[in-house]
């Protein structure tokens, strides 16, 4: 059967018992999601956009869902073995698409500062939700229609106007199942006017073996002056897929900034939107991916200036090892409207294996004479000269070749703002070259 | 064999015999034989394009050059069947004429694996942080490297000079048994030539040796060659004397040219 009439007769089947698990506000755009993805088939490998990577193929293998909420016991134990003693993060859980807080986040959460289940903040402050719920991420994109058709839950995130976090929120997704399943969920933040929130989204496998299908879409607004930061970083295993849409809408005075990393996986598409809507933002995005064996990793990023005087700035940096297929799709769109726009993009990659393939795709609308902006996509191989000029002072061979690709890793990783984070990552990345890293351990708390 | 025993046991420190080297189809040397004993100072002179930084690539084992003919040896052992980390442990070391940057790599962790595997090579712990700071110290001092620099990623942003002095520190690091030199004189000031060939001869011993390649008479005056070889086309067609460079530097290349 073709894929997504799969999930469209999964859904017909299912109608009362998936609106009955979720809240009349997510219920409420089934309809609009279905009709759209009746008329539409999901992209195939070559499409427009989707170069590398068929999301409908990613959709082929009949996933179930766990639409009736059959609570899955998640052992937290067995889940923060690898915890770090005395850390006072602020930490919630998604077990497949159920929030689970823990007990020190609902004890340590500031006044102005909401982090609860989508569906059930849906049901107590409808108005706030449907603010945004829907509104940000478009239906024509098939993949959020499919989230919106199928979603029962995911995580709400409120940060009133002028609450500074003074510690980076982690929302850690767990998959736990013994069966091959997929779980849609949403996570929608609300960033208040001169807010501040640091969001780090982990996903984490307790049963790495089993297939598993991610569906994952972010709505967030950035109130005017507000400064949002989202890291989302995949450590998981060969049979997980991911597809993954991010839609941020900023405001005037706004900060954003997106890190996409990717250390372990399967397939993974991540797809990024940021509209700068308001005057004077500035959106970063930045994303790592270190591929070997054969991992697939698709980022693509749309950034859509549509007011004067913002800036964007992108960096993505790959290094694909054995037979793993790498793709970046870049595209920068300037409109009529927004003067003195400067916006930069580079993609630069590494192919440490002659089976390892890159496909990238920079591209720059511009309607607009007064602008700065540049974009440029390099592919190569590890420098031969500094790994002899290594091996000349009696650095083995590998030790050479991991110590060059971590380096490659450095500027991307520079422009993580979270100290503790930068740390992390940078030891996350050196067990990842070094071949030790396992699938849990971005997980652990950050102070 | 031991290895003390094979050091002990063996005359000569290099041995290299009809070598020849090429890249891609182009042969480059053609036929090169040299000895060089412990405590001996060799200079290789030639005009540009001979083949000389050929040579030094091709001892430190740049897999860019294939090996042709002949062979090399180190101390008794194959040079041509180690990796070039290999060679760098049993102690052969290359200054470039041209040091690579590395960005993102900075000069500590860069010294400390370089250290620590040659630790691992010869059965030895890793080295304790504060020893090998201690040590970084002592051998900065040796060519005058500014601390700054440790911090910094290999070689980038250094100026010409310092990447020179940065190629001496780093051989006072590793001790090596032959040094082979190649242009480090090339882009320095007299103060800079000064202080790196100070340095070079800080780490003369009576156990190891170096080659010295260079175009000018200049550096000669502070290293003193024990032997003068001339490079030309792939082949060392003249040997001598410290006076052989003098003459060199007075007659320059072509009588050599129009001689072989
Ligand atoms: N990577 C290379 N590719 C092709 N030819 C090379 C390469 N390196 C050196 N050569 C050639 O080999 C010859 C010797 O060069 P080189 O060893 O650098 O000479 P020298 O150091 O004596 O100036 C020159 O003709 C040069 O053009
Ligand atoms: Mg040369």
């Amino acid at each position: 059967m073709n894929p997504l009439n799969q999930y469209i007769e999964l859904y017909n089947a299912n109608r009362e018992v998936i609106d009955a698990g979720s809240a009349p506000l997510l219920n409420a755009l089934r309809p609009a999601a279905l009709e759209v993805l009746l008329g539409n088939s999901l992209p195939v490998k070559g499409d427009e956009g989707y170069e590398v990577t068929s999301v409908d193929g990613m959709l082929a293998p009949d996933y179930g869902l766990n639409v009736a909420r059959i609570d899955i016991p998640v052992d937290i134990a067995e889940t923060f073995r690898c915890d770090v003693p005395n850390m006072s993060s602020l930490m919630g859980i998604v077990a497949n698409d159920k929030f689970v807080p823990t007990k020190s986040l609902l004890r340590n959460l500031p006044e102005g500062v909401t982090v609860m289940s989508l569906a059930e903040a849906a049901t107590r402050f409808p108005d706030r939700v449907a603010r945004f719920y829907g509104k940000i991420a478009p239906l024509d994109n098939p993949v959020v229609a499919l989230d919106t058709l199928l979603v029962q839950d995911g995580v709400y995130i409120h940060i009133a106007d002028r609450v500074r976090l003074d510690r980076p929120l982690q929302i850690v997704n767990i998959f736990q199942s013994m069966v091959p399943m997929m779980a849609a969920r949403r996570i929608l933040v609300d960033v208040g006017e001169n807010a501040d929130l640091r969001l780090l989204l982990c996903d984490h496998s307790n049963n790495p073996d089993t297939d598993y299908l991610a569906l994952q879409v972010i709505e967030a607004h950035v109130g005017e002056r507000g400064h949002l930061e989202i890291y989302d970083i995949e450590a998981s295993t060969a049979a997980t897929r991911r597809l993954s849409c991010t839609y941020v809408c900023q405001e005037s005075g706004s900060e954003f900034l997106g890190n996409a990393t990717t250390l372990l996986n399967g397939v993974t598409r991540n797809e990024y939107t940021i509209d700068l809507r308001g005057e004077r933002c500035s959106a970063g995005l930045y994303g790592m991916a270190i591929g070997s064996a054969s991992q697939h990793i698709d980022n693509s990023s749309v950034i859509n200036h549509r007011a004067s005087r913002s800036a964007s700035n992108q960096l993505f940096r790959y290094v694909l090892d054995d037979e793993a297929q790498g793709a970046f799709g870049g595209l920068i769109e300037v409109f009529p409207e927004a003067q003195f726009t400067e916006a930069f993009q580079t993609n630069n990659n590494i192919l440490a294996s002659a089976s390892a393939q890159m496909h990238a795709k920079p591209q720059l609308i511009i309607n607009n004479d007064d602008v700065k902006c540049s974009h440029g996509a390099t592919t190569g191989q590890l420098n031969h000269e500094a790994l002899f000029y290594m091996r000349s002072r009696g650095i083995p061979y590998d030790e050479a070749r991991t110590m060059l690709m971590q380096a490659f890793m450095v500027d991307v990783i520079n422009t993580v703002s979270v100290e503790a984070l930068r740390d992390r990552l940078r030891h996350l990345v050196e067990k990842r070259f070094a071949g030790t890293l396992g699938s849990c351990e971005s997980c652990r708390k950050l102070q | 064999m031991n290895y003390e025993l094979r050091i002990m046991n063996c005359t000569n420190l290099l041995d290299v015999r009809n070598l020849h080297a090429s890249i891609g189809e182009k042969e480059i040397l053609k036929g090169i034989n040299l000895t060089i004993r412990r405590g001996e100072v060799h200079a290789i002179m030639g005009p540009n394009g001979s083949g000389k930084s050929t040579l030094s690539s091709v001892l430190a084992g740049n897999p860019a050059f294939t090996v042709t003919e002949g062979s090399a040896s180190l101390h008794g052992i194959d040079l041509l069947a180690l990796s070039p980390e290999d060679r760098s442990h049993e102690g052969l070391f290359l200054s470039f004429q041209y040091p690579v940057e590395i960005p993102g790599v900075s000069m500590v962790n860069f010294m400390r694996a370089a250290v620590n595997a040659k630790r691992k090579y010869f059965n030895e712990p890793p080295m304790s942080a504060t020893d090998f700071l201690k040590m970084m110290r002592q051998k900065r001092a040796v060519v005058e490297l500014d601390n700054k620099l440790a911090s910094r990623s290999v070689n980038e942003g250094f100026s010409g000079g310092e990447k020179k002095r940065n190629e001496i520190f780093q051989m006072a690091v590793l001790e090596p048994q032959l040094s082979i030199l190649d242009e480090t004189d090339s882009g320095l000031d007299i103060d800079a030539l000064r202080i790196v060939s100070q340095g070079v001869n800080t780490l003369k011993t009576s156990e190891n040796a170096t080659i010295v390649i260079t175009h000018y008479q200049r550096l000669l005056d502070y290293i003193k060659p024990d032997f003068v070889h001339v490079l030309y086309k792939g082949r060392i067609v003249m040997t001598g004397g410290p006076e052989l460079a003098l003459e060199l530097e007075e007659r320059g290349y072509d009588w050599i040219k129009e001689n072989s």
